[in-house]
């Protein structure tokens, strides 16, 4: 999807999606590990990255929170290219990232985890407190264990405050790098019904999953990544009729 | 070994004691400030004695504009923070990112500079920094000065204070999330470069501090940095390297020893007292006398 | 790093080396013996430059490697009647083995960053313990001896002149970058540049770095104690202030200014300094330290493949 489009847009009209991302490229060392990953996802909506294990879809995620800065190509978030701004800036913007080993503060409390997102310029002391209590009656466990390290937590558990953690931005999207991995198999349906949550709240979700079948359930929209590159994009209910894509891309 | 212990009078050892944690607490203040940036940035700090050094006579000079002690130890902590964040922003950011040899050698060309800056404009003949107070109270049959437990007791309220700060403060949990993990801690919108500097700052004043506490003691010239930076080195290895409580503890037990050492030998010679420390501790538990070793 | 084509390289070579061996014959006393001090500095730059350039480690200990071969010789000269050079050579090649042994062995244990500490640390050690273990080594005072005769035994003997030392100094150094080389370029030096590269990914390999890095460590030493022989022979004292740390921080400046990983650049960062110093200080007597210290700050910013490295490509273009 390769737009020519000059300058940036700052007009966000509501047809204009939330997060593009246009032909990026990014390199690991002397690696090419992107070779031009477009993709969009729009306002509210829930998409899905599909892949084999290595194909670039963590990178992508990475790209897009600004750890890993493109080479080439354009990120655009609400009409505003957001390529090579740092990390701490884009999270400002509204893009929250919880990433594969979820990477909580082990040496923080819980509580302590969450005001890492919370304490920033601008949020009132009732509005975090809003935050929390929200996020208490979303994760009871967290409530519970507000006040113990997070380093103590099972691994379901810290899943759960990473992604509280990053709710506590107020994001507009969250990158979330595959949730369910390593986890017990019940858990798998409580990483649904967040996903749902967040969808009620309007917060889009960028959904990197090994798991396909809670990709095909929760997703609205679904990319397959292979070797760098975009290969397949469908609604997630064609995929849903008709599966053998997904099979052809990732032999499962 | 009972001959030797009944030839020290009790008196002694306990002066020794007494200073002992006295320079204990000095050293504890700079390592604290040394172990702190390495923690968040794993920097290491060569400039980190000359900081104390300039820091010690920026002391002497607002003293001698003033006349005042206290005065002197806010100016020069605030003056050298702020110095620690110019030297921050200019020289270390730029190499954030880069090879860690790099940042060594930095800090290494920054404490060359400030060494020579403060022979150049001070000259070579060591200054004196006034005590605050004078006075004495009777321990046995010596004349204790006063000043020295109060320093003591002020360097333990600013690292007590430092403590405090991380676990409750507003920015505490920044500056300890950064230094757990730098990448995530960007993710959450904490902008670290300017926690780093920041940081860099308060380690910054931490040593300017113990160097205006510490000026009544000795005379204040260019080179007493270099002493101290060894010390404050060998304490954060022993201690564990960006462990906090751990320099704290090394800190005061390596002074221990060495005030011991000086009722037989030198000052000079006591110095090998912190050698061997180092030695037994790299051979034997080389992530830190005070650290649990990992398993 | 990369090769020059053999030829060029070999011919600017021969050239240096013949303008090397030719120089005292043109230069005033003053600067003759400046020459032959530059690359004796020279030596102790490229053994520091094996560390920092090929392996990745900063060291601080090079004063001590320095500082032992000094009184290594010292000791070899003052106890053994008539003085014998080998005799001194091979002292302070052995003292500063020892010593290198001894600090690699610590060093080598911790990460790399630790290791600048560690090496610093012992170096100060043995500092202290020259400084005040007067009767041994004449503490803050020194020794002083008598130069030896540049001699074969049962063959010939001929005492030093400015101009002899200069040659004899100029084979040990080119001797000793030969050697250099033909380290940095076989497969143990390969082993060291990839450790630089990727510790992790070297040890997961199936290196033990740890003997790579302590190997590494010794044969510096032995090079860095070498230049001390040269210097005590040369300058007739041996003194504590050569072992303390912040000669090894001047050591590593001639390495950054000069250039690391090319063994030729510390010798070119060691001359450009000591010709600094002889400049600035007709004017800023001892504070030349202050622009001599931004400029290196600013090159390790800015150029931190040193003058050389920025030669390079400036000819490369």
């Amino acid at each position: 999807m390769t737009t020519a489009v000059m300058g940036h847009s700052r007009q966000t009209s509501s047809l204009d999606p939330l997060l593009k991302v246009e032909d990026i490229h990014t390199y690991y060392g002397k690696s090419h590990t992107l070779h031009g990953v477009s993709l969009e996802v729009g306002r509210g909506e829930v998409v899905g990255l599909l892949g084999r294990n290595g194909v670039g879809k963590s990178t992508t995620l990475k790209a897009i929170a600004g750890l890993v800065p493109p080479s080439a190509g354009r990120i655009l978030f609400e009409g505003r290219a957001i390529t090579g701004l740092a990390a701490h800036r884009l999270a400002r913007l509204g893009i929250g990232y919880v990433p594969e080993d979820r990477r909580i503060f082990r040496l923080l409390s819980v509580t302590e985890n969450l005001r890492t997102g919370l304490d920033r310029y601008g949020v009132t002391a009732a509005r975090k407190k809003q935050l929390l209590d929200k996020v208490h009656v979303y994760f009871p466990v967290l409530a519970e264990r507000r006040n113990q390290a997070g380093g103590t937590l099972s691994g379901g558990e810290q899943q759960m405050l990473a992604i509280a953690r990053a709710m506590m931005l107020e994001p507009k999207i969250i990158l979330l790098d595959e949730p369910t991995e390593g986890l017990m198999p019940r858990m798998v349906s409580q990483i649904r019904e967040i996903i749902g949550v967040l969808k009620q709240e309007g917060v889009a979700v960028l959904l990197v999953e090994q798991n396909v079948p809670l990709t095909l359930d929760a997703s609205q929209r679904i990319y397959i990544i292979e070797k760098g590159v975009v290969r397949h994009h469908a609604p997630a209910a064609e995929l849903r009729a008709d599966d053998a894509v997904i099979h052809q891309y990732l032999g499962v | 070994m009972e001959q030797v212990l009944q030839a020290i009078p009790f008196d002694q050892l306990l002066i020794q004691t007494i200073n002992g944690i006295v320079t204990g607490m000095i050293l504890a203040l700079v390592a604290s400030g040394l172990t702190l940036i390495f923690g968040i940035m794993d920097v290491v700090n060569f400039a980190h004695g000359e900081l104390f050094m300039l820091g010690a006579y920026i002391g002497v000079l607002i003293m001698a504009t003033t006349g005042n002690f206290w005065i002197a130890l806010v100016a020069a902590t605030l003056l050298v923070a702020l110095l620690g964040a110019v030297i921050h922003l200019t020289t270390l950011r730029p190499l954030l990112g880069r090879d860690p040899l790099t940042t060594i050698l930095a800090t290494f060309g920054i404490s060359l500079v400030l060494q020579n800056y403060a022979l150049w404009q001070f000259g070579p003949v060591a200054r004196k920094i006034q005590e605050p107070f004078t006075g004495h109270f009777k321990l046995f049959y010596l004349e204790y000065p006063w000043y020295r437990l109060v320093i003591a007791g002020l360097s333990a309220a600013i690292i007590t204070a430092l403590w405090l700060f991380l676990k409750f403060g507003t920015y505490g949990i920044w500056i300890r999330a950064t230094t757990q993990d730098r990448v995530m801690a960007q993710a959450m919108g904490i902008p670290v470069p300017w926690v780093l500097t920041a940081v860099f700052a308060i380690g910054a004043g931490m040593a300017a501090a113990s160097g205006v506490l510490f000026g009544p003691l000795v005379g204040v010239n260019h080179t007493m940095g270099l002493d101290w930076v060894l010390k404050a080195f060998i304490v954060v290895v022993v201690g564990g390297m960006g462990n906090l409580g751990g320099s704290i503890l090394a800190a005061i037990f390596i002074s221990l020893l060495e005030s011991y050492a000086s009722l037989w030998v030198s000052p000079a010679q006591a110095v090998i007292v912190s050698f061997v420390v180092l030695i037994l501790t790299l051979l034997f538990r080389p992530t830190g006398l005070f650290v649990p070793t990992p398993k | 790093m990369r090769t020059r084509q053999p030829l060029f390289y070999w011919m600017g070579f021969a050239i240096i080396l013949v303008l090397l061996i030719v120089a005292p014959l043109v230069l005033p006393e003053f600067w003759r013996r400046f020459l032959t001090e530059i690359l004796i500095w020279g030596l102790l730059a490229m053994s520091s430059d094996l560390l920092i350039g090929y392996t990745g480690l900063v060291s601080f200990g090079h004063s001590a490697f320095f500082g032992l071969g000094m009184y290594g010789a010292a000791a070899a000269l003052l106890t053994m009647r008539p003085p014998s050079l080998w005799l001194a050579i091979v002292y302070g090649l052995v003292a500063a083995a020892l010593v290198a042994g001894f600090v690699a062995y610590f060093s080598t244990r911790l990460r790399d960053i630790y290791f600048a500490i560690t090496t610093l640390i012992f170096s100060q050690i043995f500092y202290v313990v020259i400084f005040t273990w007067t009767e041994v080594t004449g503490g803050e005072n020194g020794l002083t001896f008598s130069r030896p005769a540049l001699a074969i035994p049962g063959l010939f003997s001929v005492p030093f002149t400015t101009e002899t030392l200069h040659w004899f100094v100029l084979a040990v150094v080119t001797l000793s970058y030969l050697a250099l080389r033909r380290i940095t370029q076989s497969p143990f030096g390969m082993v060291l540049q990839s450790i630089r590269e990727n510790e992790a990914r070297t040890r997961a390999i199936g290196y033990p770095i740890e003997r790579y890095k302590m190997v590494a460590v010794m044969l510096s030493g032995l090079f860095a104690g070498l230049a001390g022989v040269l210097y005590a022979v040369q300058n007739r004292f041996a003194a504590p202030d050569f072992v303390f740390f912040l000669v090894s921080g001047e050591v590593v400046i001639f390495n950054v200014i000069g250039g690391i990983g090319t063994l030729v650049g510390p010798i070119v960062g060691a001359a450009f300094y000591l010709l600094l110093r002889e400049g600035l200080s007709r004017f800023l007597t001892e504070y030349y330290l202050i622009p001599v210290g931004l400029m290196f700050i600013a090159m390790v910013i800015f150029m931190p493949q040193g003058l050389l490295g920025f030669a390079r490509r400036w000819l490369n273009r």
